[in-house]
């Protein structure tokens, strides 16, 4: 065992410098060197009862890989990974770690947490950039057919589980590139999409197939993928429809939802002067909402030439539900938190353009039922950002295409898919669900875990169905 | 990859493919729209279905050349591929249980209310259609619509072919001569669409009008394509496209149709310059 590092401070990773990164769309955060790796993998104390394990939604043997890759056997680090995530190169860029595996790490007590998402990251890149070995697939094929509704971190995640257990998976997504929210939410600063891409790739080396511009409930009905000889179907179609204030002015134009914001930048490519996707060239922007999409869209906008841009979000920014990462990275790069913050109305001129968004400022009141306190309007606070963009990012409601198509599929009051057990088991037999489409908008990483139990219910399932058949 | 069966102008800024996709003639119904990208690096565009042919797995578009998009899908020729093509979108028309119905087309629009005619025709009820071009030269859909309707009124802007005047003449005319209609059903422009359901308003006859307004995915994620209808914020992709036209809010539509305007002139424009260098 190497020596350990005591240091209460993590390694630092570098990054863009913040003037220079705000102008390009490159990634900000470049990951650490080997030797920086093996630094930071040494401050993780190999605690006995592993605290960081159990607040992995995927359960990842965190000790096991940190204690590999300070021990420089980086493969044997990306293969204890790789037994739990079938997207480490992504969760390592994009998971809340702090509250997750990192927010329970010992080392957290007196100092700053092993940096366990960094060095998930690093492995992940190591392999990609130095192994030769193709994926495994070594996998016995059990002849059994698994349909997977929507590529995107759920999908994927249960696609590539069943594949390892030796069943013959079609992904079937509705856009015109695999990937979902890590192709078209979230940008490329943040996750290259050569990463994505990759994972996309070694998914497809374990003989899962891909199956594009399919919008199921559409092109094809659930009952249909039955017919066609699926024997049991996962159902990640994600968050859908994307949530508008209801006040004046909304359908002005520049006046856009995250979503669209966001597809136009990340999945079409708006930035680039090859893509013919047109996109608002705006001067000073407001973003509603204080999520991860809302730092992704101000920093979108940001690098898209914007003079100044606008966080405006109703509560403090102890508050904010972003990962801390971005909140610090977004202001790094000069957006303009403008909390306690509520609109009221955007602006328009006459022909019809947004000139500017009108809000009032808020208090903090009594926590509400979620536990957060219920923000208040201070009397007479309005005021006037002078803005000619508005992105709107305030959440999503379930998309209808797959209820509306499906009979007998049970869905709650706001539209989610209702799942029964751990296994996202639904009210139709062998329709298993997961991620944004039964918990509404949540995160990459909870909807990988729910993709990884599913399949593992599904596998469940087929094994009963067949009475415990030779599989 | 979805290939080129087919292509011809219809006349000199519109022209017809015919598809080859499978999946989308499968479940296409009039009324329904696809997305497609022409190429690698093109626009999502999305295009209602002019005709479908479940047998041989194709699907029928028509376009008119106007911006980026349409120019990128314009340079694909018969036995080319178009590298995205998604559908059916969209809730099909309703179709069930109509007696009278007066279609109205207007421009490029006669080519997706066909369909809906055609429909209707072979369900057996009575079909009247008025199709609006501004001058000869526009003219599409007059043999279809022809072999489909009961009654069909020709109209151009400036009298060159058919009946001189707007397709709201002829529509009031009709009304006016004793026909009831359950309904009338218009596809067009925007600004036609809206004095349509001014008149029927006056006569208090449903109307159903179509919409294609912007959008990127289709399948109801990005809201670019929402409007106002009946006071209340739709979706475009999965709520419509098709409306009752006396509830939609068509000001507001009209304005956010011309969002990226500039952007579809500028298109044009360089294609233009670029036309005018190479010469």
């Amino acid at each position: 065992m190497p020596q350990r590092n005591m240091n209460s401070r993590r390694t630092e990773m570098p990054a863009q410098e913040p003037t220079v990164r705000n102008r390009n769309f490159n990634e900000v955060a470049l990951g650490y060197t080997t030797e920086m790796a093996m630094e930071e993998a040494a401050r993780c104390l190999q605690c006995k009862h592993k605290p960081c394990v159990p607040s992995c939604p995927v359960a990842i043997d965190i000790p096991g890989f940190i204690a590999r890759v300070a021990e420089g056997d980086m493969e044997g680090a990306y293969e204890i990974l790789s037994a739990s995530t079938a997207l480490p190169a992504v969760c390592g860029r994009v998971c809340p770690q702090e509250n997750q595996c990192e927010g329970t790490c010992v080392r957290g007590l007196k100092g700053e947490s092993v940096g366990i998402g960094r060095l998930e990251r690093f492995v992940a890149d190591y392999h990609r950039e130095h192994s030769k070995k193709a994926p495994a697939a070594s996998f016995v094929p059990n002849g059994h057919k698994m349909a997977v509704i929507g590529a995107g971190p759920s999908g994927l995640t249960c696609a590539g589980e069943l594949a390892k257990m030796g069943y013959q998976v079609t992904v079937f997504e509705a856009l015109h590139m695999a990937g979902g929210v890590l192709v078209y939410g979230i940008p490329e600063f943040r996750l290259p999409k050569s990463v994505v891409q990759s994972e996309i790739d070694g998914l497809k080396a374990m003989g899962v197939e891909i199956v594009t511009n399919a919008v199921i409930g559409k092109s094809i009905t659930v009952d249909e993928l039955f017919d066609m000889g699926y024997e049991a179907i996962f159902i990640g179609s994600g968050a859908g429809l994307p949530n508008f204030m209801k006040i004046p002015g909304e359908s002005l134009k520049g006046v856009y939802s995250a979503n669209e914001y966001l597809t136009r930048v990340n999945l079409m490519k708006a930035y680039k002067p090859d893509s013919t996707t047109p996109i608002q060239k705006s001067r000073r922007v407001a973003v509603v909402g204080g999520g991860n999409v809302a730092m992704d869209a101000a920093r979108c906008a940001l690098r898209l030439w914007a003079d100044s841009v606008y966080i405006v979000y109703r509560r403090g920014m102890e508050e904010l539900p972003a990962r801390h990462e971005e909140v610090e990275h977004a202001q790094e790069e000069g957006i303009v938190f403008k909390t306690l913050s509520n609109p009221v109305e955007v602006l328009g001129d006459e022909q019809g353009w947004v000139k500017g968004l009108r809000c009032v400022e808020m208090t903090l009141g009594e926590p509400d039922a979620s536990g957060r306190r219920r923000p208040v309007v201070k009397e007479g606070s309005e005021f006037t950002l002078d803005v000619d963009t508005v992105i709107i990012a305030i959440g999503t409601s379930p998309n209808p295409l797959l209820r509306h198509t499906t009979p007998g599929l049970e869905v709650d009051r706001h539209g989610c898919l209702v799942t029964y057990g751990e296994g996202g088991r639904t009210s139709r037999e062998g329709v298993f669900a997961g991620g944004d489409a039964v918990t509404g908008a949540a995160t990459v990483i909870l909807a990988m875990g729910a993709g990884k139990s599913a399949a593992a219910a599904m596998d469940k399932y087929i094994r009963e169905k067949n009475k415990e058949q030779d599989l | 990859m979805y290939k080129v069966l087919e292509k011809e102008y219809l006349n000199p800024t519109v022209a017809r493919m015919v598809v080859s996709a499978p999946l989308v003639a499968r479940k296409a119904e009039p009324g329904q729209f696809i997305i497609l990208r022409a190429g690698e690096n093109s626009e999502r565009l999305p295009l209602t279905i002019a005709d479908f042919d479940r047998e041989r797995g194709s699907v029928t578009i028509v376009y008119q050349i106007l911006g980026a998009g349409t120019m990128e899908l314009d340079k694909l020729k018969k036995g080319d591929s178009i590298q995205d093509f998604v559908g059916p979108l969209g809730t099909p028309s309703h179709t069930e249980g109509l007696h009278k119905v007066c279609v109205v087309g207007g421009g490029v629009g006669c080519a997706i209310a066909y369909p809906v005619a055609k429909k209707l025709h072979e369900n057996g009820c009575i079909v009247h259609c008025v199709a609006g071009f501004r001058n000869k030269d526009l003219v599409i859909f007059e043999d279809e619509f022809r072999s489909i309707s009961d009654e069909l009124r020709l109209m151009t802007d400036d009298g060159s072919y058919g009946q001189k005047g707007l397709v709201t003449d002829a529509l009031e005319s009709l009304i006016q001569a004793g026909n009831q209609y359950d309904q009338v059903i218009a596809i067009g422009p925007l600004i036609m669409m809206k004095f349509v359901c001014k008149v029927t308003q006056k006569y208090g006859i449903k109307t159903v009008v179509s919409m294609n307004p912007i959008m990127v995915d289709g399948t109801g994620m990005c809201g670019g394509c929402r409007l106002t209808v009946g006071g209340e914020t739709k979706f475009a992709c999965v709520d419509g496209p098709e409306f009752d036209g006396h509830q939609v809010d068509f000001d507001e539509a009209l304005a956010r149709g011309s969002f990226y305007k500039e952007c579809e002139t500028r298109a044009r424009e360089e294609a233009c310059n670029l036309f005018n260098y190479v010469q």
